[in-house]
C-alpha cells in the first residue's frame, strides 16, 4: 500500500462507502447541480435590481401566467413575475433557509445534548425536561405566532424554525453519548486527568456525530418544505420574493388551468414545485446514503 | 516490604432505583468490605468469576467510580505530598495536582473499545502526557516514539488509526498510552482475554519486562488462573464482593485453604493430557450480588458447608504467614477434600 | 470408526473493499462417529468460517466456493454419503437443528428474549418432531385407558389419525387457520411442553417446571447456554456443532457446560464437533483435535498424541505459548503477527512466522500427510 497520509485514506474509505450506493450518486449530483445554480445565480440570472436582487422582476401586472416564450424562457406565473428567475434565485434562498435552520440546530441541539449526556444527574434532568416543554410547541403554529408579532418575513420563519428544529438533535445526540460515555477510552482519557471539555470535543463528539450529519442532511430537505409551506399560506417570504414557495403560492389559482385545457398553466406550478420535490430529494438521498455508509454494523466490510 | 497501596474495608454499592421518583429500593453490593494492602513492586493478580467485584476493586483503586465507604491510601513517591493521600475522598483535580493521576494507571481488557477508533495512534499516546506536562511538538512525538519501541511497535505506526492493527498491537498500544506518564501502578483488566493464545504470551511476556526495566507495581485482574499464576507473585480470590483467599502464588496453588480455590483449581481446562485434577464440579450459579446469602457467602455452593457456615460471616484471618484465608474450616480443608475427592487430589498439586 | 461428516478441500472467500480474503483454503477434515472433533485455532484463523461452511450459513459476503462437504448419518450405511453443498436449502433447513445441530457463543442471539423457555424449547419439537408427536398422540387416545368424552375422543382421533400421516397436509393447514377448529393443536403442543420439560430435566437444570414459564432474562448465562443447548438437543441430532460455546462462560460454569457435554455425547448425541481458541478446553473434552492456522488445518491428531507429541511448527509454538499447570518456564511466543488473508503468504501460509522454514516452504503449500497412524501433518519437515 503505498504510504498516505491516515485521514485522506480514511476520508476515501468514507467516500467510497457513501459513493458505492447508487442513490448518493443521485443526490449528490442533484445537490451540485442545485449548489451551482445557487453559486452562479447572479451569472444564470442577472438580477434587475442590484440593491434586492431577490426581488423577482415582473413586467405588468397581469394575473394570468404566461407561458414559455423569448423572453421569459420558462414562462411567467401569475403577478408576471419570471419563473426562470424565480426559481434560480429561489434555489439561493432554500440554501439559506437549509444552512442556517440547521446550523443553528445543530448547533444548539449537540452542545445541549452533549451537556446532558455527558454530566447526567441533575443537569440532565433539567435539561431534557426544558426539551420536552419545547417538544409540545407545534412548529407551525410557533412559526404563525411570530410572524403575527413582528410581521411576515423569510427571516422570522428561518427563527422560527430554528427556534423548535434543536430538540431531534438533542435526543439523537445524547443518547449516542450515553452509550459512549462508558466506553472503555472515555474512561481510559478520564483516568489520564483530560479535562470534561477535551473529553466531550476530542472524544465523544468524533463518535457520536454521524447520527447527527444523516439527521442534519434530512432535515435541510424538510425545513426548506416547511418554509415552502409557510410561504405558500402567505406566511413567508414578501409578495415577489423569489422562493420556491412563494412562487407556487402566486401559481394557487392556477393549478387546474380552465375547462377543457386542465394543463394549460402547468410551467407556473411543475417548476417551482419540481424544485422542491428534486431539493428535497436530493438532501433525503444523501441522508439515506449516509446512514448506509455509517453503519456501524457494516463497516469494514 | 513497603507498602504502596493500601485498602481499608473497602465497599462500593450500586443502588437500585425504582419507582416514578427514583426510589432507592435496594443495592448491589458489589464490593463488601475489601482490605487488601498492595506491596511496591510485587504483581498482585486478582482472580474471581464475572460478578465478583474483581474490575470494581481495580476501577475504585484509581477512582473511576467514588466507593460507597471505606479508603484507599496512597503510599506514592515523587508526587507533592508525603503523606498517604486517601484516594476516595481526594477530588479529581487535587489528583491532577499532586501529580497522582499519571501514577495510577489502567490497562482495559479489549483494546478495540479502549482505543479511541477516530484517533491517530500518535495523538493516543500523546494525549496522557499532554493532560500532564507541556511539551514541544518535536519532543513530544521523540517520546512517543520511545514509547512505541518499549512496547515492540515502530514508528511507522505512528501515522496509522487503531483499527488498522491487530488485537495484539492494539494492545500494545493500549500499554504504551498506560505507561506514558510514567506511572507507579497499573491496573491491568483482564489484558489478555480478549486476545488470541499466542499474542496473549507476547503480551504477559511484555508486561512482565515492563515491570522489570520501568519497576512497576501491577494489579492482575482475571479470571484466568493459569495466567495469574504465570505472571504474579501474589493472588487474591474473590467471590462476591470479598476476599476469599490471599497467598503467595506457589502458596496458592500448592496449598489452597478456601473450598472454592479448589473448586476453580479444578474448573480450569489444563492443555495438558498427562495432568488432570478430578472435577470438582460446583452446582448452581453465583448468587446475585443484590441479595448474597447470609453467612459465609459461598455457603450454597459449598460442598462442605456446615451449620456455622450458614450463620456467622468468616473473616479474613491469617493461617500462615502471608496467607489469609476466609473460611470456618480452613485447618481441616485437606482432610476433607482427601475424604471426599480422594488423595490424589492433594498430591496431584504439589 | 465409521465416519460422520467429511470436508474435502473446501474453500470459501469473503468478497470485501479491501480485495478477497481467502478464509478457507482446502480444509479437509474427517469427523467420526462418536468422537469429539475439537478445531482449534487462534481467531480469524477460519474455524468458525469451516463450520458455517459445513452448515451452509456462512454470512454475507462469504461465499463457498468449492469442495464437498458429505455427511454419513446413518452409521451402517457407508456408501450413504450426501454432499450437503449439492443439496437444496430446503433440505439444509430440515437437517439443520435435526440431525445436525449448532450452538453459539453468544446465548443471548440464540434465545428470543419475548418468548418463554418453555416455549422455544417446545417450538423445536413442533418443528422437526410433529409427525411423530402425533403418532404418539393418536395410539395414546386409541389406547383403551383414554378416558375422553366419546364423540370428542373419536374427532381427536380422526384429527391425529391424519396428522401422523402427514402433519402438513393441506386440510390440516386449513384447518390452523379456523379460529375454534386450531384448537386440535392444543394437546399438541402440550406434548411439545412435556418433551421440552423431560429435555430440560435430562440437563440437570433445578426445578424445570419452573424453568419452562421464565423468560431468558430470568436466567444466567450459564444457564441460558443450558437452555440453548437443551433446544440443540431437542431432536436427538447426530452431531452437534458447538461454536465457542464455552467461552463466554465463567471458569466453574464452563466446567459445568464441559462435563454436560462429556454426558450427552455418551448418552445422547453420536458425535461433537466443538470449536475453540482455548487448547485446556480441547485437552479436557476432546479425542481428536485438528489445529487451524489462516484458513488452513496443518495438523490432525488424537489428543494425547497432539498434546504430547506436536509436530506442526505451529502447533509446537502454541503449545509454547499457554501458560500451563504444571512446568514454570518463560512463555515462548509466535514472532509476528497472523496474517492478512486478503494477501496470504505464498506456499505454506504459516512460513513467515515459522522457526524451521526451509526453502520449500514459500513456494508450495504442503499437503497433508499422515505421518504416523491417524496423525496428520501439513509440513515439509515430515
Amino acid at each position: 500500500m503505498t504510504q498516505q497520509h491516515p485521514r485522506l485514506r480514511e476520508f476515501k474509505f468514507t467516500l467510497y462507502r457513501i459513493f458505492r450506493n447508487p442513490s448518493a450518486i443521485i443526490g449528490f449530483s442533484l445537490l451540485f447541480i442545485f449548489a451551482g445554480v445557487a453559486l452562479f445565480a447572479p451569472q444564470i440570472a442577472p438580477p434587475k435590481y442590484p440593491h434586492n436582487p431577490y426581488l423577482m422582476p415582473h413586467k405588468g401586472f397581469s394575473p394570468t401566467p404566461k407561458p414559455p416564450s423569448q423572453t421569459n424562457i420558462f414562462g411567467t406565473t401569475s403577478g408576471q413575475y419570471d419563473i426562470f428567475y424565480g426559481v434560480v434565485w429561489g434555489t439561493r434562498t432554500a440554501f439559506k433557509i437549509g444552512m442556517f435552520v440547521v446550523g443553528i440546530a445543530a448547533f444548539v441541539g449537540v452542545t445541549l445534548g452533549a451537556v446532558s449526556g455527558y454530566l447526567g444527574g441533575i443537569v440532565d434532568e433539567a435539561l431534557m425536561r426544558i426539551t420536552d416543554v419545547i417538544w409540545a410547541i407545534p412548529t407551525l403554529v410557533l412559526a404563525m405566532a411570530i410572524i403575527v408579532a413582528f410581521g411576515r418575513g423569510l427571516d422570522k420563519v428561518m427563527i422560527a424554525l430554528a427556534l423548535v428544529g434543536w430538540r431531534w438533535y438533542v435526543r439523537v445526540i445524547r443518547s449516542e453519548i450515553l452509550t459512549l460515555r462508558d466506553q472503555d477510552f472515555v474512561q481510559a482519557a478520564k483516568i489520564m486527568g483530560v479535562s470534561d471539555l477535551k473529553i466531550i470535543l476530542r472524544h465523544i463528539l468524533p463518535n457520536a456525530i454521524y447520527p447527527v450529519l444523516i439527521m442534519a442532511s434530512m432535515d435541510m430537505g424538510s425545513m426548506v418544505i416547511t418554509a415552502s409551506f409557510l410561504s405558500f399560506v402567505g406566511l413567508g417570504a414578501p409578495k415577489g420574493y423569489a422562493d420556491w414557495g412563494q412562487m407556487v403560492a402566486l401559481a394557487r389559482n392556477y393549478i387546474v388551468g380552465p375547462p377543457g385545457d386542465p394543463l394549460k398553466f402547468w410551467y407556473a406550478i411543475v417548476i417551482p414545485g419540481g424544485c422542491i420535490v428534486l431539493f428535497v430529494l436530493a438532501w433525503n438521498l444523501i441522508g439515506d446514503a449516509l446512514r448506509d455508509a455509517f453503519d456501524p454494523k457494516l463497516r469494514r466490510r | 516490604m513497603e507498602k504502596i497501596l493500601s485498602l481499608k474495608n473497602l465497599k462500593k454499592y450500586y443502588p437500585i432505583l425504582s419507582g416514578v421518583f427514583r426510589r432507592e429500593v435496594n443495592t448491589v453490593k458489589a464490593l463488601d468490605g475489601i482490605d487488601l494492602d498492595i506491596y511496591r513492586g510485587e504483581c498482585l493478580g486478582v482472580v474471581g468469576e464475572s460478578g465478583c467485584g474483581k474490575t470494581t476493586t481495580g476501577k475504585a483503586i484509581i477512582r473511576l467510580h467514588n466507593p460507597t465507604s471505606g479508603h484507599v491510601y496512597y503510599f506514592g513517591k515523587g508526587i507533592k505530598s508525603e503523606e498517604p493521600v486517601d484516594i476516595t475522598i481526594t477530588k479529581n483535580f487535587a489528583l491532577k495536582r499532586l501529580g497522582i493521576r499519571g501514577k495510577l494507571q489502567m490497562v482495559f481488557q479489549d483494546p478495540t473499545t479502549s482505543l479511541n477508533p477516530r484517533m491517530l495512534v500518535k495523538h493516543i499516546i500523546a494525549e496522557p502526557i499532554k493532560s500532564q506536562e507541556r511539551m514541544g511538538g518535536r519532543e513530544l512525538e521523540d517520546r512517543v516514539i520511545a514509547l512505541l519501541k518499549l512496547v515492540g511497535l515502530t514508528r511507522d505506526h505512528l501515522l496509522r488509526y487503531p483499527h488498522e492493527f491487530s488485537g495484539g498491537q492494539r494492545q500494545r498500544i493500549a500499554v504504551a498510552r498506560a505507561i506514558a506518564t510514567d506511572p507507579e501502578f497499573i491496573v491491568l483488566d483482564e489484558p489478555t482475554s480478549a486476545l488470541d493464545v499466542s499474542v496473549q504470551s507476547q503480551i504477559l511476556n511484555l508486561l512482565k519486562s515492563l515491570q522489570q526495566t520501568l519497576n512497576l507495581t501491577f494489579m492482575f485482574v482475571t479470571h484466568h488462573l493459569l495466567v495469574v499464576k504465570y505472571i504474579s507473585n501474589r493472588v487474591a480470590v474473590m467471590y462476591l464482593g470479598k476476599m476469599v483467599e490471599i497467598a503467595e502464588t506457589e502458596v496458592l496453588f500448592s496449598r489452597p485453604v478456601h473450598p472454592y480455590t479448589y473448586a476453580l483449581l479444578s474448573a480450569i481446562p489444563i492443555p495438558e493430557v498427562e495432568h488432570k485434577l478430578g472435577r470438582i464440579v460446583l452446582s448452581g450459579d453465583v448468587p446475585s450480588p443484590v441479595n448474597p446469602p447470609e453467612g459465609c457467602r459461598f455457603h450454597t455452593r459449598c460442598p462442605f458447608a456446615i451449620e456455622r457456615c450458614l450463620q456467622e460471616e468468616p473473616l479474613l484471618e491469617a493461617v500462615e504467614a502471608g496467607h489469609q484465608a476466609a473460611c470456618h474450616r480452613k485447618h481441616h480443608i485437606e482432610a476433607l477434600i482427601a475424604e471426599n475427592f480422594g488423595q490424589n487430589w492433594i498430591s496431584a498439586l504439589r | 470408526m465409521a465416519k460422520l461428516l467429511e470436508t474435502v478441500d473446501l474453500v470459501t472467500n469473503f468478497y470485501t473493499y479491501e480485495g478477497v480474503v481467502k478464509a478457507l483454503n482446502k480444509v479437509s477434515l474427517v469427523v467420526d462417529h462418536g468422537s469429539t472433533f475439537g478445531l482449534v485455532g487462534e481467531s480469524g484463523c477460519g474455524k468458525s468460517v469451516t463450520v458455517r461452511s459445513i452448515m451452509r450459513i456462512v454470512q454475507e459476503p462469504g461465499r463457498i466456493e468449492g469442495g464437498k462437504v458429505i455427511v454419513y448419518l446413518d452409521e451402517r450405511d457407508k456408501q450413504a454419503g450426501i454432499d450437503l453443498l449439492q443439496q437444496s436449502e430446503t433440505y439444509m433447513e430440515s437437517l439443520r437443528g435435526d440431525r445436525i445441530s449448532m450452538i453459539f457463543q453468544e446465548p443471548n442471539a440464540a434465545l428470543n428474549p419475548t418468548l418463554s423457555i418453555g416455549d422455544q424449547v417446545s417450538e423445536s419439537f413442533l418443528f422437526h418432531q410433529k409427525k411423530e408427536m402425533c403418532t404418539k398422540i393418536y395410539e395414546d387416545l386409541c389406547a383403551p385407558e383414554c378416558q375422553l368424552f366419546y364423540p370428542i375422543k373419536k374427532i381427536q382421533q380422526a384429527v391425529y389419525g391424519m396428522a401422523s400421516n402427514n402433519p402438513y397436509a393441506v386440510s390440516l393447514k386449513i384447518m390452523n387457520k379456523v379460529p375454534i377448529l386450531k384448537r386440535w393443536q392444543k394437546r399438541l403442543k402440550k406434548e411439545a411442553k412435556k418433551r421440552a420439560i423431560d429435555i430440560i430435566d435430562k440437563l440437570g437444570i433445578p426445578n424445570p417446571a419452573q424453568v419452562v414459564e421464565q423468560y431468558p432474562h430470568n436466567l444466567s448465562g450459564g444457564m441460558k447456554q443450558r437452555i440453548v443447548i437443551a433446544i440443540a438437543l431437542a431432536c436427538n441430532p447426530v452431531l452437534l456443532i458447538a461454536d465457542e460455546a464455552t467461552s463466554n462462560l465463567d471458569v466453574t460454569i464452563q466446567a459445568q457446560i464441559l462435563e454436560l457435554l462429556r454426558r450427552l455425547k455418551e448418552e445422547v448425541i453420536s458425535s461433537i464437533l466443538l470449536i475453540t481458541h482455548d487448547l485446556g478446553v480441547v485437552a479436557e473434552t476432546c479425542d481428536r483435535v485438528g489445529v487451524m492456522y489462516a484458513g488452513n488445518l496443518c495438523e490432525v491428531a488424537d489428543v494425547k498424541e497432539l498434546f504430547g507429541n506436536p509436530l506442526h511448527p505451529y502447533t509446537r509454538a502454541l503449545l509454547d505459548a499457554v501458560p500451563k499447570f504444571s512446568v514454570e518456564k518463560e512463555l515462548k511466543s509466535i514472532e509476528g503477527n497472523v496474517p492478512n488473508l486478503v494477501t496470504p503468504p505464498p506456499g505454506c501460509r504459516f512460513h513467515p512466522r515459522c522457526p524451521r522454514v526451509m526453502g520449500v516452504c514459500p513456494q508450495t503449500f504442503p499437503e497433508m500427510k499422515e505421518v504416523k497412524k491417524d496423525h496428520m501433518v501439513a509440513c515439509y519437515l515430515y
